[in-house]
């Protein structure tokens, strides 16, 4: 389709018509960035004088972006530990994995996790992995008690002075308070013995504006520190990502691109808010 | 679903109605709102703009003969549920079985749609009519999922046929196959057959999803999809419709707040109609997918037809008739009946879940009132009267202060609450007595908690108020409190 760039040729013949404004928010409602926010870029864009027009709509892009760190944390003579949330599907156990994949390939010692009790098979899911990886995975019971899967497992990886635990969950969603009130659950007994470092929440990146409210809701409810913005592999230009930072200011601090182990990369604004409005 | 599209519905519909005639500035404003909703709801941008321009040729070009109606307002609305009836795919479509046993399923979709899950539901739904359906899986790509389909099989009480043990092993293909000859062999007559997920572009998947298509010829392929998509449904779906081709569609985590717009998109752009609806992660919560009453939620008027349905389901026949029965001789209402038409409710699930599919629920003020809602003050009251004797739940009035104690230790609850509970239910027997007697509901009261009435008696259901929150004033009884 390549429209961006058919239109910045236009603006550089200084011909670009109100059409081919309209063309362009259309775009970019279809990336997910929403309504409003796009007719605002548009707005915002028209304004701007003497610049080329994919250098002036990146700018305004830019200030949208959470301003926040968007490293991993890493603290530097205790366990750090990570716990990664969000609704059913979105991604969460196979990040776990990439993540410690990650984190394993740069010379950390890394335990996973299987505090998703809950859905059929999810904790031999993770186990799998941790086998291809070759890092121990704390379990528990099918159907157990979550939190204190949570529990032994902060505790062996203190006891075995593990660099990173990495905590999966159940997938739920965002409405039912029940399961929500589980995860600070999870959090309020592992930090009786550790903090948690990083809360993750996994957003899969095909989400439409549903994915404010998740982000919104899991960050009221547990102290969210970033985003893992899942199957940008897709057709998906991932505009919700982009529409949630703005929205909670929280960084998206990784993205998955795949469904192997090495399919995770570390966010790259300037790639995504390309692709954002390239094509 | 589709909360928030209705409450913007609703408002806009609201504004409109304040005017008598409706001028064709008016209907532009309300078309841009309307739009707005739409994409606020992820409806795909095409669809949201096909969808105003059709109701705007409707409505602009017959303004006038609107406008002599006698409700102009009610005109526009009306034409705007209709036309999302349409989209959604007009009248409601089932399973076609093959002539020949057994009837194939294939599932199909992105990955984390919820296949599998779905699988399962699928397989109990089917059962539950008598069906003997068996479980093929075909995902051999993402890890264990052949372990989730077997658990889930097992927990529907229906076999999985699983030769391969996956993560990467095996011929997805090869396993369809002989799954269906084993199904045949088996004399199954139901073959569901779960995939891995997919992407639209993956080329190469995709060619694997038509393989193992021809190697079944499924009666139906089901496209699984998650409705909290965004505006890349179209593209998936219309890769999917290109690739492997479908025949319906099938919505999942329709119990969060998702709006739910795909659901207009894919119908739309593919023209393969929703055929079932995935509500929560027990294997229950699976439904049959209905337009008008979606479009009617849409719409905020509320989904009478399935809260009857389920309150149907809930009560058993009988001591619904039973109830029905005492209600209408007259007999007095106990505390014994109100405990089944509480354990009734429980059945139905979530009291706000049902009551959002009232009419106007979705409107701001009640929306309010139903999120205020306290749940687990049924259960509460439930131990309440659990803690009771039978000649007390016959005859409350015998409650003393000291029974009162008693039974507020028995059910763990303060004896504040059990006064409450009992004047609530006297209450509640004067309002029954009253409406029986053809007075209807008092002004300004509302019944409590599982004081709704059975099914059939007295009003539909859409006539009765949410609950309110027990008020504990002015209660003689306290008293008993103290002593
Ligand atoms: N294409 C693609 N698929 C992914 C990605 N991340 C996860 N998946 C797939 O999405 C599905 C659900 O993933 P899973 O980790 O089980 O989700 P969970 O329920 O959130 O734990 C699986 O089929 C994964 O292989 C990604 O970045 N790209
Ligand atoms: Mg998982």
């Amino acid at each position: 389709m390549a429209l961006f760039s058919k239109l910045f040729a236009k603006i550089r013949s200084g011909s670009l018509s109100s059409q081919d404004w309209l063309e362009l928010e259309r775009s970019l409602i279809e990336s997910d960035l929403g309504a409003r926010s796009a007719h605002e870029v548009i707005e915002l864009a028209k304004k701007v004088k003497g610049e080329s027009l994919e250098d002036s709509v990146t700018e305004i892009l830019e200030t949208w972006l959470s301003a926040q760190d968007r490293t991993i944390a890493n603290a530097p003579d205790r366990t750090t530990t990570i716990l990664v949330v969000g609704v059913n599907g979105t991604g969460k156990t196979t990040s776990v994995a990439k993540l410690a994949q990650l984190l394993h390939s740069r010379g950390s010692s890394v335990m996973v996790a299987a505090a998703d009790t809950f859905r059929a098979a999810a904790i031999e899911q993770l186990q799998t992995w941790g086998g291809r990886i070759g890092i121990p995975v704390v379990a528990g019971k099918a159907q157990g008690d979550p939190a204190s899967v949570a529990f032994d497992a902060i505790s062996q990886a203190i006891s075995s002075n593990s660099n990173y635990l990495i905590i999966d969950t159940a997938g739920r969603l965002h409405t039912k308070s029940g399961l929500m009130d589980e995860l600070e659950k999870i959090r309020r007994v592992v930090e009786k013995i550790s903090p948690i470092d990083e809360v993750l929440l996994v957003v899969d990146a095909t989400t439409g504006q549903n994915g404010i409210t998740q982000a919104k809701t899991f960050a009221e409810k547990l102290h969210v520190t970033g985003l893992i913005a899942t199957k940008m592999d897709g057709s998906t230009k991932g505009g919700i990502a982009l529409a949630i930072e703005r929205e909670t200011g929280l960084p998206v601090k990784f993205v998955g691109t795949g469904e192997g182990i090495g399919d995770l990369q570390v966010f790259d604004s300037k790639r995504y808010l390309h692709g954002l409005i390239s094509d | 679903m589709f909360d928030s599209l209705s409450s913007k519905f609703s408002s806009a519909f609201a504004s409109l109605r304040k005017k008598g005639r409706i001028k064709s500035g008016d209907l532009t404003e309300i078309l841009d709102e309307i739009r707005l909703a739409l994409l606020d709801s992820d409806v795909a941008l095409e669809v949201a703009d096909s969808f105003i321009e059709r109701i705007n040729a409707r409505t602009a070009n017959s303004l006038d003969e609107i406008n002599r109606g006698i409700n102009p307002s009610q005109a526009v609305f009306d034409i705007v549920h209709e036309e999302l009836v349409a989209i959604l795919g007009g009248t409601a479509r089932r399973i076609r079985y093959a002539k020949v046993a057994p009837t194939v399923i294939l599932l199909t979709g992105l990955q984390g749609a919820g296949k599998t899950s779905l699988a399962g539901k699928l397989a109990k739904y089917l059962k539950d009519q008598g069906n003997t359906p068996i479980l093929v899986a075909s995902d051999l790509q993402r890890p264990n999922a052949v372990t989730q389909l077997q658990v889930v099989g097992e927990s529907v009480g229906v076999p999985v046929f699983a030769p391969e043990p996956g993560n990467g092993i095996g011929d997805p293909v090869k396993v369809a196959k002989s799954g269906l000859a084993f199904a045949k062999d088996k004399q199954h007559n139901i073959v569901i057959v779960d995939t891995a997920g997919r992407l639209g572009v993956d080329a190469e998947l995709m060619a694997q999803a038509r393989n193992i298509r021809d190697a079944v010829n499924p009666d139906e392929v089901l496209f699984v999809v998650d409705a909290m998509i965004g505006q890349d449904a179209v593209k998936t779906a219309q890769a999917f419709l290109d690739g492997v081709g479908f025949d319906a569609v099938v919505l999942t985590k329709l119990d969060g707040d998702a709006r739910g717009g795909a659901a207009l998109s894919i119908t739309e752009i593919t023209g393969r109609p929703i055929m079932f609806a995935a509500t929560g992660e027990k294997v229950g919560d699976f439904d049959l997918f209905y337009p008008d009453r979606m479009a009617s939620r849409i719409l905020g008027l509320g989904d009478v037809q399935t809260l009857a349905e389920q309150a149907k389901k809930a009560f058993d026949g009988e001591s619904a008739a039973k109830l029905e029965e005492k209600f209408a001789s007259g007999d007095s209402f106990t505390l014994d009946d109100f405990l089944s038409q509480l354990e009734a409710m429980k059945k139905m699930g979530s009291m706000t879940k049902l009551l959002g599919m009232l009419p106007g629920m979705n409107s701001g003020a009640m929306k309010k009132q139903l999120d205020n809602f306290d749940e687990s003050e049924l259960v509460r009251t439930q131990a309440i009267v659990q803690s009771m004797t039978p000649a007390e739940r016959t005859d409350p009035k015998i409650l003393n202060g000291s029974r009162r104690v008693r039974i507020a230790h028995g059910s763990g609850r303060q004896v504040s609450e059990v006064n409450s509970l009992v004047e609530r239910f006297t209450q509640a027997q004067k309002v029954m007595k009253q409406m029986r007697n053809g007075g209807g509901l008092p002004a300004g009261m509302a019944l409590p908690p599982g004081m709704a009435l059975p099914p059939g008696a007295g009003k539909a259901p859409g006539g009765q108020k949410p609950p309110k929150k027990k008020s504990r004033s002015g209660n003689p009884a306290k008293r008993a409190a103290s002593s």
